[in-house]
C-alpha cells in the first residue's frame, strides 16, 4: 500500500483553507469561500414563554402517558388469561395479552423517547458549536520518544541479541495452541464410511409412513406418491432422526413404458420405482412430485429430477442424479429392497467418489 | 343413523345417493339396497346420466371428446369417477377457458351442484372411479388433528408449505393455496390427484388419515384460525418477515430519525 | 497534600449529594479528565448519522430480551412429547428446544411478546447495519481515519449474520432444520475437510443430539460476546475520531459542528433509544415472526416449500439457487463446484466491501485525513461501484426468494433462475453505468447551478421578444456547499528516468494504479467544478445567462 511514490500536487488542495474555522468572510477574491457558521436564529419557544411553557406540558404529558401504559401493562399482564384471542381489524384474531402487552409496553416506552426528544428539541439550547480536531497521528517528538522508548525497551530484553530464546519462545507460543485444537477432536467421530450405508437392506420391507404398514404392490397406483421408510424404524427410536436422513425414501408407479432408463426399469417392480427422497445438492428432502410430468422438485433450491428417467437432473444446482434403491416383492407378497443404496444418499462430498 | 338422517336433510341427498350408488359394483349394491328402492334409484340414475351427458356435450366434449374419450386438448376421463369431477367443476378450474398455459387455476363455478352432480354422474357411468366423499367421511368428526399434523407435512407441506398457502412448482405450475378450499374438495384432490397434483389413494394414505388432515387444516388455516403473534404477513415465512422489517421496521425508525434529527422549526423573522 | 484534600472535602460537605458522590468516584476512577473531554463533546446532525444508533438499540434491545429467553429455553435436543396449550401439535414428537419454544409462546405470559421482539430487533439489527454500511460507504466516511472502525463495522455485520443465523436455527422447528440441513450440505460440499467438519459440527452424522446445544453456546456466549467488544471497540472509535458532516458554512475538516452531548445529545440519543425499542415492541405486538406452530418439530424427511432463511441469508440462499449443478469426478473424488463456489462466492462478495478502503486509498494515494463527507455525486466511480454491489446483492436476494416471485408474479420459478443467473454479472454492470451517468449529469447539473444560479421557474419575455427563465444567483452559503468537494487528478506513472538520469524501473502495480485511477478520475470520469475565474467571467457581464 506504499503510496510515496504519489506526487502531492495530484492531490487536490483542501477547500477549507480558505475558511478559517468558520469566521472567514466573504471576500472579494473568492466568491466560493466559507462564510462561516450562520448566525443563530430563535426558536418560537426561546422567545416566546407561553410556547416554552406548551412545550414543557407536552413533554410532561408524554411522561405521564408512559406512566399510564405501564399501569396498563401489568393491569394486562394480570387481567388477560394467555390463551385468550380477540379478533382485532385488520389484523385478524390474535392473542389479547400479546397484544395489550406489546402496545402498553410500546407506547410506554415511546413517549418515554419521544418525550425525551421534543424537550431537547424546543427547550435545551439549540445553538451550533464549533470543536476543533486534531489529528490523531501524535506529533513527530511524541513518535521520536515512542520509537526510542521502544528501541531502549527491547534492547533491555536483549531479545535481538539472544537469537536461541528469541526462537524457542516464538516457538512455544507458536505450538501452544495445537492443544486447544487437540482438545476439539472429540466433537465427533471420523467419517469412515457413515454416509454410505443406510438402514437398508436386503430383504427389509417397505413400510408406509403414514399407515406404518408394510407397502403391496397393489397399494401403490400410478400417479400417486407414497413415502416410506425401512421396516423396524420407529419414531421413537433413539436414533430415528439419524436414520430417517439417510433412508427416507419416495415411491412412484409409473407405466413401465413410460421409463426411459434401462437401469430405472431393472430396478423396479412392475412401474414401481423407490428413490431417495433426499435431494442430492444439500440434502432437503425432496418430494414435489409433479404426477403428469413425472418430474420432481425440491422446495429448497429448485434442482429438477425427472423420475421416468433415472432421477436425472434436468434442472438447478443439484450435481447428480437421485439415488434409486432396488426393489422387489417377498413371497407373502410385500414390497422389499433388495439391499442398500449402491451409492450415498443426500449432499455429495469430497470421499464420494 | 345420525350421518344418514344429516344426509337425508342435504336438498341433494338423492343425487348423493345416486352418486354413491354408481360407485359401487352392482354386485355390492345389490347386496345393501333393497330391491324395490334400487330400482327406482336406477331410474333416477339414468336420468341424471342423460341430464349430464346433454351438459357433457355442450360444455366439456370439445376438449374431451364426444364420449369423453379424451382428445389433444383434454385428457380422457373414463375411469376418473365422480370425485375427480366434483372437485374439477366445482372449484371452477373445469371448463377450463384454454388447455395451453402452465396449469388451470381454480375460478367461479360455472356450474350448479346440481349439474356437476349430473356430469359426475354421466362420467362415472363411462368407468369405476372414486366417488364424492359424503360428510362422514370428511367432516372433523373423531379427527385426530395432530396425527393430521404430522401426516400433512409428511404428504403434502413439500408443496402447499406447512401452513397450506401454496408454493411454486417448475415452469409456472404451482400447489394452490388450501386457505377456503372446502374440506370436500381437498378430500378428492387427495383422492383422485388433480393435474400435476399425485394421488394418495386410500391404500397408502387411509380414509383417516384423509380425515385427520382436513381437521387440522381447518385448524390451522380457517377465518377463526388464531394468529397468536399478529398479524401473519401472508404465512410466507422469512422472506416477507424480512420485507415486514425493511419497510415497517426499519422504515419507522428511520422516519423517526429523521424527527430527532430535523431543526426544530424557527421564529418567522419579523 | 493531606490538609489540603480534607479541607477541600469538608469544603464539598456542603456540596450536592451528586457532586459529593461524583468526587468520590473521581477520587478512585478519574473520570473527571474522561468527562472533561467527552461531556460536551459535539456530535452533527443528521438522520442519516442515527443509523448507526439504530444498531446500537437493536443490539442492546436483543441482549436483554435475549437474556429473559434463556430463563426459558432448554437447548436439548432430547426428544419429549409435546403437551402443552397449543392443540394442534398435541402428543407430537419432538426436541427439548422446541418444546421449550412452545412453552414460551403459549404457556409463558409475555413469552411470546419478548421472542417476537428478540426476532423482530434482530432483523432490523442486520437492516439497519446494512443500511449504515451504505451510508458510510456512499459517503466516503470510511477514509482515513476510520478504516479500521469500517473493519469493526463489517465484522460486526457478518457476526451478526451468524449470531442470527445459529439463534434461527435453535427452535429445531421444521423451517430452520432445513436451514441446518442446508448448511450440513454446503460444509459436506468443502473439498478434503467438509466431511470432518460436518462430523465434528454435529458430533456425528446429521441431525445427531449436539447441534442444538453447540449452537446455543455460539449464538448466547461466543458471537455476542465477540460481538459486545467490536461494538465498544466502534464507538470508543466513533468518539475518538469525532463524527464526520457534511460540507457547509463554518463546517471544516479541522473542525465538528453540531450540538453538545450533554444535553441535546445525550437527550435525542437516549431518547431515541426509547422510540427505537417502543416501536419494535409495538411492531411485535402486531405482526407475528417465525411462527415455529405452524412449521411442526424438525424431522430430517419433512420439508416446507417457501423454505427461505432469514433476509441477511437470503443472499447465500440466492447464490445456492441459481448456481448450475456443477459436479467434478477426479481420480476417485468428487468436487462439488455447485455448493463450493456459492460458498466462495458468499466470502468473496463480502471480502469485496470490507477491502474496498483500502483499496480506494491505494488509488488515490491520499493519505490525509478526512472528515468532510462526500456527496455521493462526487465520487461517481465509487458511487457507482457501490451501486453494482447493491445491485448484484439484490439479484441474489431476488434468487433466493424465487419460488415466491413464481407464485406471486405469476412467473415459472424456470425464468427467475435464469433471469438472477444472467443478471449477477449484467445487472452490476448496468448499474454502474447508469450511475455513473447519473452522478455526472448532478454533478453538471450543480456546476450550472452555481455558474448562472438556481432556475426560478419565473419566465421573463425580453423587449425583443425571446422568453427566458430567470435564474437567481446563488447565495455565499450555496455557492462554498457545491463547490466545497475536492476533485482527484488521475495519477501518472512517474518519469521512466529518474533525477540522475538513471532509468528506473517501473513497477506493475504502479501502471496498474495509473489505470485504475484514470478510470476514477480521468477525463469524462468526473466533470471539473466551477473555478472562480469561470464563476467570474459568467458574472461580470451581468443579465447574461
Amino acid at each position: 500500500m506504499s503510496s510515496q511514490d504519489i506526487p502531492e500536487e495530484n492531490l487536490p488542495a483542501e477547500q477549507d483553507s480558505h475558511g478559517h474555522g468558520g469566521v472567514a468572510v466573504a471576500d472579494e477574491k473568492n466568491p466560493f469561500a466559507d462564510p462561516g457558521l450562520p448566525p443563530h436564529e430563535h426558536r418560537i419557544q426561546d422567545i416566546d414563554e407561553r410556547a416554552a411553557k406548551r412545550s414543557e406540558r407536552a413533554v410532561a404529558l408524554l411522561f405521564t402517558v408512559s406512566m399510564l401504559a405501564t399501569v396498563g401493562f401489568i393491569v394486562s399482564y394480570v387481567a388477560i388469561p394467555i390463551d385468550k384471542s380477540i379478533f382485532v381489524f385488520p389484523i385478524g384474531h390474535v392473542s389479547a395479552l400479546n397484544f395489550a402487552l406489546g402496545l402498553t409496553l410500546g407506547t410506554a416506552l415511546f413517549t418515554i423517547g419521544a418525550g425525551a426528544v421534543h424537550w431537547a428539541r424546543t427547550l435545551m439550547s439549540d445553538v451550533e458549536v464549533a470543536d476543533d480536531r486534531h489529528p490523531i497521528a501524535a506529533e513527530p517528538e511524541v513518535r521520536a520518544k515512542v520509537h526510542a522508548d521502544f528501541k531502549q525497551g527491547a534492547k533491555e530484553s536483549a531479545i535481538g541479541r539472544r537469537g536461541l530464546i528469541r526462537t524457542t519462545m516464538f516457538g512455544a507460543l507458536a505450538l501452544v495452541p495445537l492443544s486447544g485444537v487437540m482438545l476439539l477432536r472429540d466433537l465427533g467421530p471420523l467419517p469412515e464410511d457413515k454416509l454410505r450405508h443406510t438402514l437398508w437392506a436386503k430383504g427389509k420391507l417397505l413400510v408406509n409412513m403414514n399407515t406404518n404398514e408394510p407397502l403391496r404392490p397393489s397399494d401403490v397406483a400410478v400417479g400417486s406418491l407414497t413415502f416410506a421408510k425401512p421396516e423396524g424404524l420407529e419414531e421413537h427410536d433413539e436414533d430415528f432422526q439419524n436414520e430417517i436422513a439417510k433412508a427416507a425414501l419416495m415411491i412412484v408407479r409409473l407405466q413401465p413404458a413410460d421409463i426411459k432408463d434401462k437401469q430405472e426399469l431393472e430396478w423396479s417392480h412392475q412401474g414401481i420405482v423407490a428413490y431417495s427422497k433426499i435431494c442430492t445438492h444439500v440434502g432437503c428432502p425432496i418430494s414435489l412430485y409433479e404426477q403428469q410430468t413425472h418430474h420432481v422438485l425440491c422446495p429448497c433450491h429448485q434442482s429438477t429430477f425427472d423420475l421416468s428417467d433415472g432421477a436425472k437432473v434436468i434442472f438447478g444446482p443439484a450435481g447428480h442424479a437421485l439415488p434409486q434403491l432396488r426393489i422387489g416383492v417377498n413371497d407373502e407378497g410385500y414390497l422389499e429392497a433388495l439391499g442398500d443404496f449402491e451409492e450415498p444418499v443426500g449432499p455429495a462430498f469430497w470421499e464420494r467418489g | 343413523m345420525k350421518k344418514l338422517s344429516a344426509r337425508r336433510r342435504h336438498p341433494l341427498a338423492a343425487l348423493v345417493v345416486l352418486l354413491l350408488a354408481l360407485a359401487c359394483t352392482g354386485g355390492l349394491y345389490a347386496a345393501f339396497a333393497p330391491a324395490s328402492k334400487a330400482q327406482a334409484d336406477e331410474t333416477a340414475q339414468s336420468l341424471a346420466i342423460d341430464e349430464g351427458k346433454k351438459l357433457f356435450a355442450v360444455g366439456c366434449a370439445s376438449c374431451h371428446g364426444t364420449k369423453g374419450q379424451g382428445s389433444s386438448d383434454g385428457p380422457s376421463l373414463v375411469g376418473v369417477g365422480a370425485a375427480a369431477v366434483d372437485f374439477q367443476v366445482g372449484t371452477g378450474r373445469m371448463p377450463a377457458a384454454t388447455s395451453q398455459g402452465a396449469q388451470v387455476p381454480s375460478k367461479k363455478a360455472v356450474y350448479t351442484q346440481a349439474e356437476i352432480d349430473q356430469l359426475a354422474a354421466y362420467i362415472a357411468s363411462l368407468g369405476a372411479g372414486p366417488n364424492v366423499p359424503t360428510e362422514a367421511e370428511y367432516g372433523t368428526e373423531g379427527a385426530d388433528i395432530a396425527k393430521g399434523g404430522e401426516l400433512f407435512r409428511t404428504n403434502c407441506a413439500q408443496c402447499h408449505t406447512t401452513g397450506g398457502k401454496g408454493g411454486a412448482l417448475t415452469h409456472g405450475k404451482y400447489a394452490p393455496t388450501l386457505e377456503g378450499v372446502a374440506p370436500k374438495h381437498i378430500y378428492e384432490a387427495m383422492q383422485t390427484g388433480p393435474q400435476n397434483m399425485p394421488s394418495f389413494p386410500d391404500t397408502t394414505l387411509t380414509e383417516q388419515n384423509k380425515k385427520d388432515i382436513i381437521a387440522y387444516l381447518n385448524a390451522i388455516d380457517s377465518d377463526e384460525t388464531v394468529n397468536p403473534g399478529g398479524l401473519e404477513l401472508g404465512g410466507l415465512g422469512p422472506v416477507s418477515e424480512g420485507l415486514f422489517a425493511w419497510i415497517f421496521g426499519l422504515g419507522a425508525l428511520i422516519a423517526v430519525a429523521v424527527w430527532v434529527a430535523a431543526r426544530t422549526a424557527k421564529a418567522k423573522k419579523s | 497534600m493531606s490538609t489540603n484534600e480534607n479541607a477541600q472535602s469538608r469544603e464539598r460537605g456542603k456540596a450536592p449529594a451528586g457532586e459529593r458522590v461524583a468526587d468520590w468516584a473521581d477520587g478512585r476512577l478519574g473520570i473527571y479528565s474522561l468527562a472533561k473531554a467527552n461531556m460536551r463533546k459535539i456530535f452533527p446532525d443528521h438522520w442519516s448519522f442515527m443509523l448507526g444508533e439504530i444498531c446500537l438499540y437493536s443490539f442492546i434491545i436483543i441482549i436483554l430480551t435475549g437474556v429473559y429467553l434463556t430463563l426459558f429455553f432448554h437447548p436439548s435436543m432430547n426428544e419429549v412429547e409435546y403437551h402443552g396449550s397449543y392443540v394442534p401439535l398435541q402428543g407430537q414428537l419432538m426436541s427439548e428446544a422446541f418444546n421449550s419454544t412452545m412453552h414460551i409462546s403459549f404457556d409463558v405470559r409475555g413469552g411470546l411478546l419478548i421472542r417476537q421482539i428478540h426476532h423482530w430487533s434482530a432483523l432490523i439489527f442486520l437492516a439497519g447495519m446494512f443500511v449504515h454500511m451504505m451510508r458510510v460507504f456512499f459517503t466516503g466516511a470510511f477514509r482515513k481515519p476510520r478504516e479500521i472502525n469500517w473493519l469493526f463495522g463489517f465484522l460486526l455485520f457478518v457476526l451478526g449474520m451468524f449470531t442470527g443465523f445459529t439463534g434461527y436455527s435453535l427452535p429445531d422447528d421444521l423451517l430452520s432444520g432445513t436451514g441446518v440441513r442446508f448448511t450440513e450440505g454446503a460444509i459436506l460440499s468443502m473439498p478434503i475437510v467438509g466431511t470432518y467438519i460436518s462430523m465434528f459440527l454435529f458430533g456425528g452424522e446429521f441431525p445427531g443430539h449436539d447441534f442444538v446445544a453447540r449452537f446455543y453456546s455460539i449464538h448466547i456466549l461466543l458471537l455476542p460476546g465477540i460481538m459486545l467488544g467490536l461494538v465498544v471497540g466502534h464507538l470508543i472509535l466513533v468518539f475518538y475520531h469525532k463524527h464526520t458532516q457534511f460540507a457547509g458554512p463554518g463546517k471544516t475538516n479541522k473542525n465538528v459542528v453540531g450540538m453538545p452531548l450533554l444535553p441535546v445529545y445525550m437527550a435525542k440519543a437516549g431518547g431515541f433509544f426509547f422510540l427505537v425499542f417502543g416501536t419494535i415492541a409495538a411492531i411485535a405486538a402486531l405482526a407475528q415472526i417465525n411462527p415455529v406452530w405452524v412449521f411442526g418439530p424438525y424431522r430430517p424427511d419433512q420439508v416446507s416449500t417457501g423454505a427461505q432463511p432469514d433476509w441477511y441469508m437470503g443472499f447465500a440462499e440466492g447464490l445456492i439457487r441459481f448456481m448450475p449443478g456443477w459436479e467434478v469426478n477426479i481420480w476417485g473424488h468428487t468436487l462439488v463446484l455447485g455448493v463450493f463456489i456459492p460458498l466462495v462466492l458468499f466470502g468473496v462478495v463480502l471480502a469485496a466491501l470490507a477491502l474496498y478502503p483500502f483499496i480506494e486509498s491505494w488509488i488515490t494515494g491520499d493519505k490525509r485525513e478526512h472528515h468532510i463527507l462526500d456527496r455521493p455525486r462526487n465520487a461517481p466511480t465509487r458511487t457507482a461501484l457501490g451501486v453494482a454491489w447493491v445491485t448484484m446483492y439484490m439479484i441474489t436476494l431476488v434468487g433466493g426468494g424465487n419460488d415466491l416471485w413464481a407464485t406471486h408474479f405469476h412467473l415459472s420459478i424456470n425464468s427467475i433462475t435464469w433471469f438472477v443467473r444472467i443478471f449477477f454479472f449484467v445487472g452490476p454492470v448496468i448499474a454502474y453505468i447508469l450511475t455513473k451517468r447519473i452522478c455526472l449529469g448532478l454533478q453538471r447539473r450543480d456546476k450550472d447551478k452555481v455558474l448562472h444560479g438556481r432556475e426560478t421557474g419565473t419566465i421573463k419575455r425580453l423587449p425583443h421578444g425571446e422568453f427566458i427563465e430567470v435564474h437567481e444567483p446563488l447565495s455565499q452559503e450555496q455557492l462554498f456547499t457545491l463547490t466545497a468537494h475536492e476533485q482527484y487528478e488521475p495519477a501518472a506513472v512517474g518519469p521512466a528516468v529518474d533525477e540522475n538520469g538513471v532509468e528506473r524501473k517501473i513497477k506493475r502495480s504502479e501502471k496498474l494504479r495509473a489505470k485504475i485511477s484514470g478510470a476514477y478520475f480521468g477525463e469524462d470520469q468526473q466533470i471539473p467544478k466551477p473555478t472562480v475565474e469561470e464563476y467570474k467571467e459568467i458574472t461580470s457581464g451581468h443579465g447574461h445567462h
